[in-house]
């Protein structure tokens, strides 16, 4: 998922897939297309020859945008020191049902 | 922090068993290791259509002919998974492939050899897919994430390349004695290159310690060997055929089978070039690429003439 040269005006695009409906787009790799329609079918040739495809996304790689490994400490810190977010945090006497 | 540090929090973390992705730090040995092995991989899977291509319009039924046809196009998308998770190494396609073209990228040496009769189709989905079965059941542990994920995809694909191959061959099993006689003659051939696929023996391989380590692969190239050739060998005898090996013997204390020399000067003969097929595999894998040519260049020239059309429009709208 990284900004990669490609000569020949074929670009890397990620592909997601929704193995049924309901399920959550996964990534699953990538395709080299030269543009969105060629993505999609090359997607469906390569990600979706066993049918278990209702649905794909095609993005292009360049268009992705992410955090890296050294954000790790700062970027997410916020979430670290949060524990009463988490139901064990709070005490309650045993036997109390349906708490 | 500086790389001796870099390094050990790397190899802490591979040691707890934690994925490697793309984007953390990793030692630059680690990363050309996974390139070179990761590019001939999926340069293995695509010459590897080759030989079985041949037999596409020979095929002796439609049911053999969709199934080899299948075989032969998952073949071509697993070379696409392995490149594509090769690529997240900052490595460009266009590039493996070159080098591939112009011969100077490795493949398993086992598709240099020659696919002479329709039982040959039926022994390389057994053995052959049966032993890369074997290896990447164990590579979908490997310890870098994107490699791991496509080894998970392709080995629940390759099952059928396995049991279809077995098929062909139960069937001339049962056949007419010339029939047996073409599946004898496959196993022969095949049985050696097949085991020669695992990689030189544990001694003279010299990227197996590091990999190892890093854990890309989890067990050696002689561990490997010896667990194909031990769930083989009772398939060979259900089909009551023989393996070409006058040293196979059942080592009833290890509970094991131990089988005779391999002859490593013929591996490297054939993985430095000079097998059977190699220059026919490279003629007919630059064809292919030179006959895509022109598909690859309309596609390119209708996509930028629908971005210069979007282009203009976006101005006429403003």
């Amino acid at each position: 998922m990284s900004e990669q040269k490609s000569t020949g005006g074929m670009v890397p695009w990620e592909v997601f897939v929704q193995p049924r409906t309901g399920a959550p787009h996964e990534h699953v790799g990538n395709v080299h297309a030269s543009d969105a329609e060629m993505a999609l079918q090359n997607a469906r040739d390569v990600y979706g020859r066993r049918g278990k495809v209702v649905s794909l996304w095609v993005t292009p790689a360049s268009a992705i945008h992410a955090t890296t490994p050294d954000d790790s400490g700062p970027f997410f810190d916020p979430a670290d020191d949060k524990p009463y977010r988490h139901p064990s945090f709070y005490k309650v006497p045993h036997g109390g049902k349906n708490v | 922090m500086n790389e001796v540090a870099q390094v050990e929090e790397f190899e802490a973390r591979i040691r707890q068993g934690e994925k490697i992705e793309p984007k953390d730090w990793m030692p630059e040995r680690y990363r050309k290791q996974l390139v070179r092995m990761m590019s001939q991989h999926a340069h293995s899977e695509v010459v590897g259509m080759l030989p079985e291509g041949n037999w596409i319009t020979r095929a002796p039924s439609l049911r053999r002919k969709m199934a080899l046809l299948a075989k032969v196009q998952d073949e071509a998308g697993h070379g696409l998974y392995i490149y594509s998770a090769t690529e997240t190494l900052g490595v460009d396609r266009d590039d493996l492939v070159q080098a591939l073209l112009e011969g100077k990228a490795k493949y398993s040496s086992i598709f240099n050899y020659p696919t002479l009769t329709w039982a040959d189709i039926g022994v390389i989905g057994w053995f052959v897919d049966g032993a890369a079965i074997v290896n990447q059941t164990m590579l979908a542990k490997a310890s870098y994430g994107p490699y791991a994920r496509a080894m998970i995809r392709i080995c629940k694909e390759e099952n059928f390349h396995k049991k279809q191959g077995y098929e062909i061959c139960v069937t001339m099993a049962r056949g007419t004695p010339e029939q047996r006689e073409m599946l004898q003659d496959a196993i022969n051939r095949w049985w050696w290159p097949t085991l020669m696929m695992f990689g030189p023996p544990d001694k003279d391989s010299t990227n197996s310690a590091e990999l190892l380590r890093w854990k890309v692969k989890q067990k050696s190239n002689d561990e490997l060997r010896r667990h194909f050739v031990n769930i083989t060998v009772p398939q060979v005898q259900a089909l009551g055929m023989t393996l070409p090996d006058p040293d196979l013997k059942y080592d009833e204390e290890a509970g094991a089978w131990r089988f005779g020399a391999i002859d490593w000067d013929e591996f490297w003969r054939v993985v430095r070039g000079r097998g059977p097929c190699n220059r026919e595999r490279l003629r007919a894998r630059r064809a292919a690429h030179e006959a895509g040519a022109w598909v690859r260049a309309a596609a390119e020239a209708y996509a930028a003439k629908q971005r210069a059309k979007q282009e203009t429009n976006g101005v006429r709208a403003a």
